[in-house]
């Protein structure tokens, strides 16, 4: 393989692992805190990615919209939390049906109000170019944020007090409470972390992208691939599980199109479930011991 | 006493009269399933208003022959189960006289069976990939003999003969890429990578990758839906600076509305119908239906298409004596006088294929995405059905044909 067309892949490595990471953190988080599927994960990145659009129209630089959009998604997230979801943690049946009553509600929601569509943003940075090859730069910019938001991640949950709190509630819930963790205000503000990160894809990726509000619908079989591959730890398992289906990914796309990359996904998947039904988490821990 | 009877006999006569003028004109019932919500609503939503635009003011001249239209509309959500659900209803229980469906050709081609079990007419009103050869089916919409073998030999005289084709991967896309090969190759032109794309896919990365490694002269794009239509900010974001040809983009999708310049420069489309539009009648249309709808970005060739529809409905049933039934109004059609004069100019139903004639465009965009007109054709008929063997005024094959896929002799 000649350089440049190894430069080539890698770039497009970097993009679907940026996209899974980006797409799957949210999810992976709510999932692994409270075992709760939130199958209105989509519908948060769509509002993220309305709220980064609306801002920047308005004036807004398109860094500070981002993070109106993410904050905008975690606020509405913590609400949701305290008037829904919190009903639902130990019934993961019922759990999925209420999120998916959300995810029902905020799309047709969105519908009604703002319309089936509305002007974009415009991709930033431009491209540089390679051989005969070119690249959009702004891809790299997401996949740099990919990494830090997984090292900013680490030193969340590794090293601050909430972190703390937060790993104790996910090991044993009911002894974090009887040694004061306040587990219900952990539970809020995790719900909404994950809504925020949910918001933060769909504000990154919407100048790449037409809005609607189905835009979602297009993160999410990638988001929920990566959370079963990489199973409940989004710190050991989602960074292990998106290089490993970015791999396949990109790969299957560029000999064989998009329909083998998206049928490569899925096939690895039931791989996964089959040989390693706990994910990446589960096969990396029972290695370390 | 006696005043108080003669007011109520007077007031009784009054409603007698009015029930009997009532069940004198009932009305007629248009049955309308287009998708209000979902991956393509963004595009069929003007269809919605086009065809309440017609029927607002048909029935404000006094209807069809005094009967007033009533127009009875479900939203399928582009999930095509629904589409037969609602059809059925349409069908079964709403006892409509005519029905309007469908925007993708895997809905129409999921509702044309029920339809061809009634003896109810079966408008579509959208481009396409052309092929049905459908006594209950009237196509009203481009057809590739009038969108392709238009832009087709023109794009490879300007820019070249190396093709790339990206397609939505369902029937319309696969077939409009059957059709795109064939007249590359007719014209001597040579296909150079091919790539058919699921729908709700929205990253391109790699696609975008090929084309470029694959170093076409210019790109067929026949990519569907609100996530497809991302590449066309993707593609110009990663560098890739190509002509573009399409069936749907511009007239259609209004991308040129939708993306920020220079993201469709040099996007090249044949269509029936543009909202630029430099005609009186065109713009009269355009004036008219911005007044009831002043939201509108853009009313495309769905919109201008269904709105058309409606009139020519108008006109057939007229044609047929107000009859309503599908056999009178197939008498009609042979004649082929079937003839109005839309907003887009005359169009005329074809007896053989039952698809329309068209006054064709072909449009390009700039830089700034202002639209200008290369070339222009004062009717084209949708000769290709006939061609192959399909005459709906002699049998009634109910069948769909394709460049591979001809009817047997």
């Amino acid at each position: 393989m000649q350089p440049t067309e190894i430069v080539a892949y890698l770039y497009q490595i970097s993009d679907v692992f940026a996209f899974l990471v980006l797409a799957a953190a949210g999810l992976a988080i709510i999932f692994g805190m409270m075992g709760i599927i939130n199958m209105a994960h989509g519908e948060f990145i769509a509002m993220g990615g309305y709220v980064t659009t609306y801002s920047y129209h308005a004036g807004v630089p398109l860094a500070a919209a981002v993070m109106i959009g993410a904050l905008a998604c975690g606020l509405f997230g913590v609400f949701l939390e305290r008037t829904i979801v919190r009903r639902f943690y130990h019934r993961p049946i019922d759990s999925l049906v209420a999120t998916w009553g959300i995810s029902l509600i905020m799309t047709q929601g969105a519908l009604l109000l703002l319309g089936s569509g509305a002007p974009g943003v415009g991709t930033p940075f431009g491209s540089v170019s390679l051989a005969n090859a070119s690249f959009s730069i702004y891809r790299l910019v997401l996949f740099a944020i990919a990494v830090l938001l997984l090292v900013g991640l680490y030193l969340l949950f590794m090293k601050t007090r909430f972190g703390r709190h937060a790993r104790a509630t996910m090991q044993n819930a009911a002894m974090a409470r009887a040694l004061g963790v306040p587990v219900q205000g952990i539970y809020s503000v995790t719900f909404g972390l994950g809504a925020a990160l949910a918001g933060l894809c769909g504000g990154l990726y919407a100048p790449t992208m037409t809005l609607s509000p189905m835009m979602g619908a297009t993160f999410v079989i990638e988001a929920f691939v990566t959370v079963v591959a990489g199973g409940a730890d989004v710190l050991i398992g989602t960074p292990p599980a998106a290089i490993a289906l970015a791999v396949i990914k990109a790969t299957a796309t560029a000999f064989y199109g998009q329909v083998y990359g998206v049928m490569s996904l899925l096939v690895a998947v039931c791989l996964v479930v089959r040989l390693m039904p706990e994910g990446f988490t589960g096969w990396l821990i029972r290695r370390r011991s | 006493m006696t005043i108080k009877l003669g007011a109520l006999l007077a007031g009784v006569a009054a409603f007698a009269i009015s029930a009997a003028q009532a069940a004198d004109k009932p009305p007629i019932k248009i049955g309308l399933l287009e998708d209000q919500s979902g991956e393509i609503a963004l595009f069929t939503l003007p269809k919605v208003r086009g065809t309440q635009l017609a029927v607002e003011e048909i029935n404000k001249a006094g209807g069809i022959m005094g009967r007033q239209l009533e127009l009875i509309a479900y939203d399928p959500q582009f999930d095509n189960s629904k589409f037969q659900e609602f059809t059925r209803r349409l069908l079964d229980k709403d006892k409509v006289d005519v029905l309007f469906a469908g925007a993708t050709s895997a809905s129409r081609e999921a509702v044309r069976p029920i339809v061809d079990n009634s003896d109810v007419l079966y408008f579509y009103t959208n481009q396409y990939e052309g092929g049905v050869c459908d006594g209950n089916m009237i196509g009203t919409g481009g057809l590739p003999e009038q969108q392709f073998s238009t832009l087709i030999p023109w794009m490879m005289e300007k820019y070249g003969k190396k093709v790339y084709i990206i397609a939505a991967d369902y029937n319309f896309g696969q077939i409009s890429a059957e059709w795109t090969r064939k007249l590359v190759k007719d014209n001597g032109g040579e296909i150079v990578g091919q790539e058919l794309i699921p729908l709700g896919v929205s990253q391109f990365g790699q696609t975008i990758q090929n084309i470029q490694k694959a170093k076409p002269d210019w790109l067929m794009s026949l990519v569907v839906g609100n996530s497809q239509s991302s590449f066309y900010e993707q593609a110009p974001a990663a560098g890739l600076k190509i002509p573009m040809g399409s069936s749907i983009t511009i007239g259609l999708g209004f991308e040129h509305k939708r993306f920020k310049p220079p993201a469709m420069e040099n996007m090249h489309v044949a269509m029936n119908w543009f909202e630029e539009l430099e005609d009186p009648k065109a713009k009269e249309f355009v004036a008219r239906w911005r007044a009831k709808f002043p939201t509108e970005t853009y009313i495309n060739d769905m919109g201008q298409n269904a709105y058309a529809a409606i009139y020519m409905y108008k006109k057939l049933v007229e044609m047929a004596g107000g009859s309503t039934k599908l056999a009178d109004i197939r008498k009609q059609i042979a004649t082929g006088n079937a003839c109005i004069d839309a907003p887009e100019g005359q169009i005329c139903i074809d007896p053989k294929s039952q698809h329309a004639a068209h006054r064709m465009w072909q449009i390009s965009v700039d830089a700034a995405h202002k639209v200008k007109t290369e070339r222009s054709w004062d009717r084209i008929e949708p000769y290709w059905l006939g061609q192959i063997g399909c005459d709906l005024t002699k049998d009634d094959p109910k069948e769909q044909y394709t460049p591979s896929s001809l009817p047997k002799k």
